[in-house]
């Protein structure tokens, strides 16, 4: 029953019927969705411990509730440049292959269901990372949803090392 | 005992156990799938490993066993017989575990009584389900045909479904009729009949690793093997009663989950205690003690649980003893003790080989042939003895053997000739002092290399594995009676002591074991850190310690910043290496949980993981072993960098030169091997005399000729002169360069350049191009007899010299070395190069030879060599960059006359020298 259940959510936060559910949050002023599955939690990330030596997407080690969390920097994962103003960053909790993540975002918005019927794939000119990196676009009123791929987000070091 | 076969005995007599109840819930609640499908995936699991591990008894039992099962799967009625045929099945099953325990092999046997029986039984469903389908009695096809006469399976075919399910209802019926072939079944059946019954009673999943069959299967057993071994049996299965400990077997994972919740735990009591401290007199103070007591002994409890005996670690050595003593002709006994002495499961996995060698080694060298041993008064039989107790946090484990001890003279002679120390001084140390040269790399003092060891490569790698994880090894031995080895390791991994340090603004974990001393250091003050061209080095008790600045390996600085060389020093050990890392801050100790670092941050060779301290920040544990990898490599400013993780693996496949690189003349860079430097010395310029329009120095109570690295160089009159001094016997000569830039290793790969005599050719050195300088060409500019006098060691006979190196850099470097030695050169760039020139020169009088050379190397030159009658008895030097015992041991078969690196200009003509007066003699000695 519970696997059953998992099967059918377990697809980019896609329900039994053809509406999907995300988190939006925002950097440098565009909108991302990820789907609400895979998000755990959103915090405030505080006290993070640069590591020094690391991938620039890693913005260092935090303390979550008793665990140690890799925090990683969406801005330069999508090749942005840095926040201008400081203060501290919204994070979104997110697992990764048994490993805990949280995605450094300027803000975090809210959870949107949204109907499969404004889901497009990505345009064919959007910056190739960017493609890399999400599942389509939601065409909303007035704005553009991009989907994330989580899993694509948190590959960097793959990538890293394959190139 | 094979592991996987133990592992299979544990978990299939697990697995018995359990059908054996399921089968009599099965049989009570026949409709249950649920039990049948656990029975099935059970017996399937049994066969399936059986299969695997090669068992083939077992299999057709299990297989059988199972078909008929699956018949049930498939409808067939479940009646008593069937079900006391698949336990008395599984009786058989059990008695050959209980053989295979013993033995360690399957026992011979036929099992055809049961597999026809159950074969019949399974097949007999199929008739009746063909002849329920076709509503006719069909004759039974036959598919076995039983190994044995049996007197039922013949009228098969004919008994009507009604008969047949009338035999099987009875229950005792069709097992009375059987004329067994083996006497097992029978007892074995009825046994199971009558043993589980009580069964069901207790706690059906506590599966109890009790591999023996239950008593009331044992006379059946017994009597099947009793022609074999019967006192054995009785002996093995009174044991099995007694090592019947209440046990549960669980998950790995679960016991990992809790102990990382206990180390959440730890972590939260260790914030609790800061948040304490802080605030005086509170009412926390004696519930907070309360739990941290209870965290501490929780903490024990859970870690107890991680503990395996250290017996799963000796499991192999019996048998590397039995097969040692019949390969070196020796008796030995081997004595354990304290095998369930537990300790944490990570580090038995790190001590596992490191004690096998040790073993090995004990075996091989501590242990003397009977003879010998009759010789000295002892027994014929050594003793080696292994023991292990827990002694505080730690555990240790002592390897004795009653053997010879420890040569501490050959050792001695060992240190001496490695340069491990000067005579004197190896002369003046104890003998604990001298038994510690035995874990440098590459020390065998083994008379020959055989297949056990001697081969000089192990100790040091014990060491090193012992001390990864905050080991230690000691040693104690004595002449003619033996010696002890006392390993020393913590009991686990997980929680470990550490240092708190700062680096810049931000604190990081060093594990406590690794830390040796703290020193402070300040300007001014008695420690304060000095640097020899930028790299910063501690005088500690009259030694130079290297220090690294954390905040440099880091990278926390940037590349203008001013170090500072203020702080902390905290003195590092890893394996032989010491070393210094500077830090700005340090705080105390605390324990802490070591948790891994994230798999994208793994990497980075500097940390070993992270942590979360009493106040909640995550910091990083700085991996010692991480950073002296670096005050290994890391002499360039490059080193520091990581850019490259590969560089470093890249470069230790290839042999790497130690290379001195200045700026002298020109725009790039030049560089001559560090080897051929005598020293480095920058003067006051206003002390250059000029005479005849030659600049001079005084250095050294001599003059000192000085040469330009290039004729645009103008040497500096006043401010520093930067020069690079080589000499030769009693010449010295400086090289005037602008400036010396550092000394870097790397692999030499020298494009020739043939119209200028001042440079070898070009190399890329770090990455840029540099020109190697040949010295040759300078040497006579200083001293102009330099080249013609020769140095006097060597009468000028005029002798031939075949001068044998792949590399033409080595050879322009040796060959003016070797003519001012009085020779006349010959040289070859390879093996066949060189043996024309022996085939064509007839008049070769000293052969001096590379060893490491592509194709076939110096080794196969010289036996080539050795291997024509004319040049049987010439003198052979071998050069050779890294000398290891093997390279000894062949040259010595090879009767090359010396070893000399192949640096040692002096040394080269020294063992020229010994060549020389009587050829015959050396020979001799050689030989």
């Amino acid at each position: 029953m519970i696997a059953a259940n998992q099967n059918d959510t377990a697809r980019d936060g896609r329900l039994s019927g053809d509406m999907e559910e995300f988190v939006t949050v925002m950097v440098a002023d565009q909108m991302f969705g990820l789907p609400i599955d895979r998000v755990h939690d959103v915090f405030i990330a505080s006290s993070l411990t640069t590591v020094p030596l690391s991938p620039p997407e890693i913005a260092g080690l935090l303390n979550l509730r008793g665990r140690v969390v890799t925090a990683v920097d969406l801005r330069r994962r999508l090749g942005l440049p840095d926040r201008s103003t400081s203060g501290d960053e919204m994070a979104v909790g997110l697992e990764h292959k048994g490993e805990s993540y949280g995605l450094l975002v300027d803000s975090v918005g809210e959870v949107m269901k949204l109907s499969v019927d404004t889901h497009e794939p990505s345009p064919v000119h959007m910056d190739p990372r960017w493609v890399k990196l999400s599942h389509g676009v939601h065409r909303l009123e007035g704005r553009l949803l991009i989907i994330l791929d989580v899993d694509a987000v948190l590959a960097f070091d793959a990538e890293a090392r394959a190139a | 005992m094979d592991e996987l076969l133990r592992e299979f005995l544990t978990e299939t007599s697990e697995h018995l156990d359990t059908v054996d109840v399921e089968l009599v819930r099965f049989e009570q609640d026949p409709n249950n799938e649920k039990i049948l499908s656990n029975i099935f995936r059970l017996v399937h699991t049994i066969k399936g490993t059986c299969g695997f591990l090669g068992l083939p008894r077992l299999e057709s039992l299990a297989h059988a066993a199972e078909t008929l099962m699956g018949r049930f799967r498939d409808g067939l009625p479940v009646t008593s017989s069937a079900v006391t045929l698949i336990l008395a099945t599984l009786d058989r099953i059990k008695e050959i575990l209980a053989e295979l325990e013993r033995t360690a092999a399957e026992p011979e046997g036929v099992d055809s009584d049961l597999i026809g029986e159950l074969e019949r039984m399974a097949s007999a469903d199929e008739t009746t389900l063909l002849a329920e389908a076709a509503a006719a009695p069909e004759p039974a096809p036959e598919p076995v045909a039983p190994p044995a006469p049996e007197p039922e399976a013949p009228r098969l075919g004919e008994v009507s479904l009604d008969e047949l399910e009338r035999a099987f209802l009875e229950a005792p019926g069709p097992d009375e009729d059987f004329a067994p072939p083996a006497p097992a079944p029978m007892p074995a059946a009825v046994a199971v009949v009558a043993e589980p019954q009580p069964a069901p009673a207790p706690a059906p999943e506590a599966a109890k690793p009790a591999p023996a069959p239950k008593p009331a299967a044992k006379p059946a057993g017994a009597r099947d093997t009793a022609a074999k071994d019967n006192a054995s049996q009785e002996g093995a299965a009174s044991g099995e009663n007694v090592a019947k400990v209440q046990t549960i077997r669980v998950n790995v994972d679960t016991l990992e989950h809790l102990m990382t919740m206990v180390s959440e735990l730890v972590l939260t009591r260790n914030q609790l205690l800061e948040i304490a401290r802080r605030h005086e007199d509170n009412g926390f103070k004696v519930p907070l003690q309360r739990l941290s007591h209870v965290t501490a002994e929780l903490q024990e409890g859970v870690m107890k649980t991680r503990m395996q005996p250290i017996g799963t670690a000796w499991q192999k050595l019996p048998r590397i003893i039995r097969d040692l003593s019949s390969e070196l002709d020796k008796k030995i006994e081997l004595v354990m003790q304290g095998a369930d002495t537990e300790l944490d499961r990570q580090v038995l996995e790190v001590i596992k080989d490191p004690l096998t060698h040790m073993i090995r080694n004990s075996a091989d060298h501590g242990i003397e042939t009977p003879a010998e041993r009759r010789a000295a008064g002892k027994p014929e039989r050594g003793n080696i003895r292994l023991n292990a107790y827990h002694e505080g946090g730690t555990i240790t484990i002592e390897i004795s053997d009653d053997g010879k001890g420890l040569n501490f003279e050959a050792i001695r002679k060992k240190a001496v000739d490695r340069g491990l120390g000067s005579e004197a001084e190896i002369e003046r140390m104890s003998e604990a002092q001298i038994a510690k040269f035995i874990f440098h790399p590459g020390f065998s003092t083994a008379k020959a290399v055989t297949a056990v060891s001697g081969r000089g490569v192990g100790m040091d790698v014990v060491k090193t594995n012992i001390e990864l994880i905050g080991g230690t090894v000691e040693i104690a031995s004595e002449q003619g009676k033996g010696s002890t080895f006392t390993i020393k390791i913590p009991l686990t991994l997980a929680i470990v002591a550490a240092l708190i340090v700062a680096a810049r603004d931000q604190r990081y974990a060093i594990p406590q074991v690794a830390v040796l001393e703290l020193v402070r250091v300040k300007k001014g003050s008695d420690h304060q850190i000095e640097r020899i061209n930028g790299t910063p080095v501690l005088r500690l008790r009259d030694r130079l310690l290297p220090i690294v600045p954390a905040a440099k390996v880091l990278g926390l600085d940037g590349a203008a910043a001013d170090a500072g060389d203020e702080g902390f020093v905290v003195v590092s050990q890893v394996g032989r290496q010491r070393f210094g890392i500077l830090v700005d801050g340090v705080f105390h100790t605390e324990e802490i949980v070591v948790k891994p670092m994230s798999t994208k941050l793994r990497h980075i060779p500097l940390f070993s993981g992270n942590t979360i301290l009493g106040d909640g920040a995550v910091v990083l544990i700085i991996d010692p072993n991480g950073v002296a990898k670096m005050v290994d490599s890391g002499k360039s400013e490059q080193g520091y960098g990581f850019e490259e993780p590969t560089e470093s693996e890249a470069t230790e496949e290839t042999e790497t030169v130690t290379l001195l690189v200045f700026r002298g003349g020109g725009a790039s860079l030049k560089a001559v091997p560090l080897s051929l430097v005598t020293r480095l010395e920058e003067i006051d310029a206003s002390k250059i005399e000029w005479v005849g329009g030659r600049p001079l120095i005084q250095y050294r109570g001599k003059l000192m000729p000085l040469v330009p690295a290039d004729p645009s160089i103008q040497i500096k009159s006043e401010g520093t002169q930067a020069l690079v001094v080589f000499s030769d016997g009693d010449r010295t000569m400086g090289l005037a360069v602008d400036e010396i830039v550092d000394i870097v290793d790397d692999v030499l790969d020298i494009e020739l350049a043939d119209d200028r005599s001042d440079l070898v050719g070009s190399a890329v050195v770090r990455g840029r191009a540099t020109e190697i300088v040949n010295v040759a060409h300078y040497l006579p500019l200083a001293h102009e007899d330099w080249t013609r006098g020769g140095p006097p060691r060597i009468a000028n006979l005029s002798r031939t010299l075949l001068l044998v190196d792949d590399s033409p850099f080595f050879r322009d470097m040796l060959t003016p070395v070797l003519k001012a030695a009085g020779f006349k050169v010959i040289t070859a760039g390879s093996t066949e190069e060189a043996l024309q020139v022996l085939a064509a020169d007839k008049r070769i009088d000293v052969i001096v030879t590379d060893i490491e050379m592509p194709g076939r190397d110096g080794f196969a030159f010289v036996e080539a060599v050795r291997a024509q009658a004319r040049l049987h008895d010439v003198p052979v030097i071998a050069l050779s960059s890294g000398i290891t015992p093997e390279a000894i041991e062949r040259a010595r078969r090879l009767r090359i006359s010396e070893f000399v690196a192949k640096f040692d200009r002096s040394g080269l003509v020294a063992a020229l020298a010994e060549t020389q007066p009587d050829i015959r003699s050396s020979l001799g000695e050689a030989a």
